[in-house]
């Protein structure tokens, strides 16, 4: 296998291409299309976009390797991060 | 430069690695307070869109949306591009980690210039962060950003200088690491402030 081929034999590169698509597909769903109502329209976009954020702390700033508890507080913060934004969304 | 490797038995150390921080305490210390500073920033944004939701709906149409997919596409693989840089840098691959940093720096770039074109039009109809609530909101929150991603053009600059190098000492590579975490930092504010600003109705 090529030098080239092994560097990009890793699964950043399949995350990268994942959130080229879910970013597309926000897209998409952002400039009115695909379901009736924005509230949900807004509301999924939310939940894609801390999706991303997980995925681009486990596999791009590497957290899958890291300790426990730093995994945990990253994951815990874009959760919380998330239902705090969502609940502003709905209720104000 | 491949016999190097081969030569090499950190290169396989530094492929199977132990559960680790990456770069360090203190970088995640900072991205883990930056990142709350920013969720302060897009509540206290909802909050002001609920209580003017047609100023909002109004300021809201007059960004470009194309403008944001573009940046979020650059700023996405610039990231993807720093990662496969560092992977690089393990593998001692000083040939072409040094041209993948370059790329992220071309793309946070290309960000800069589409930030220019946008701000440009803005600020030439007379529009500015003291002309209403969402505007305020716009510029503060885009604009901090900004600088985020000047400080993460000036960590790339380093990256790749240091990523020439056939040696890197433990607290060179750490470096490299902090600043890539920094850089991705930049990449998933910008993830939420897309949506937020551009997207949601």
């Amino acid at each position: 296998m090529s030098r080239t081929a092994e560097l990009l034999r890793a699964r950043s590169t399949m995350v990268w291409m994942a959130l080229v698509v879910a970013t597309l597909w926000s897209f998409w769903l952002g400039t009115d299309h695909g379901i009736a109502s924005a509230e949900a329209r807004s509301i999924i976009i939310f939940l894609v976009a801390f999706l991303k954020i997980r995925f681009i702390g486990l596999d791009f700033m590497e957290l899958r390797e890291a300790p426990t508890q730093l995994r945990v507080t990253f994951e815990g913060f874009c959760m919380l991060a998330c239902v705090v934004l969502i609940g502003f969304y709905l209720a104000y | 430069m491949s016999h190097a490797v081969k030569d090499d038995p950190m290169s396989d150390i530094a492929e199977v690695r132990p559960l680790r921080i990456p770069g360090e305490l203190g970088l995640w210390a900072l991205i883990l307070s930056d990142s709350v500073v920013f969720t302060l920033f897009f509540a206290a944004y909802l909050f002001d869109r609920g209580r003017h939701p047609k100023l909002f709906a109004e300021g809201q149409h007059t960004l470009e949306q194309t403008y944001g997919i573009i940046n979020t596409l650059l700023l996405l693989t610039s990231s993807f591009l720093v990662v496969t840089g560092v992977r690089a840098v393990r593998q001692r691959w000083t040939t072409v980690a040094p041209w993948l940093f370059v790329g992220a720096i071309a793309c946070g770039v290309g960000f800069g210039g589409v930030k220019f074109l946008e701000y440009g039009e803005k600020l030439s109809h007379g529009i500015g962060p003291g002309t209403n609530s969402f505007y305020t909101h716009y510029f503060t929150m885009t604009g901090l950003h900004f600088f985020h991603v000047l400080v993460g053009l000036v960590l790339l600059v380093l990256m790749a200088r240091l990523s020439h190098r056939a040696v890197l000492s433990t607290k060179q590579l750490n470096f490299i690491e902090g600043c890539g975490c920094f850089w991705h930092m930049v990449d998933f504010l910008w993830i939420i402030i897309f949506p937020l600003l551009y997207l949601i109705r």
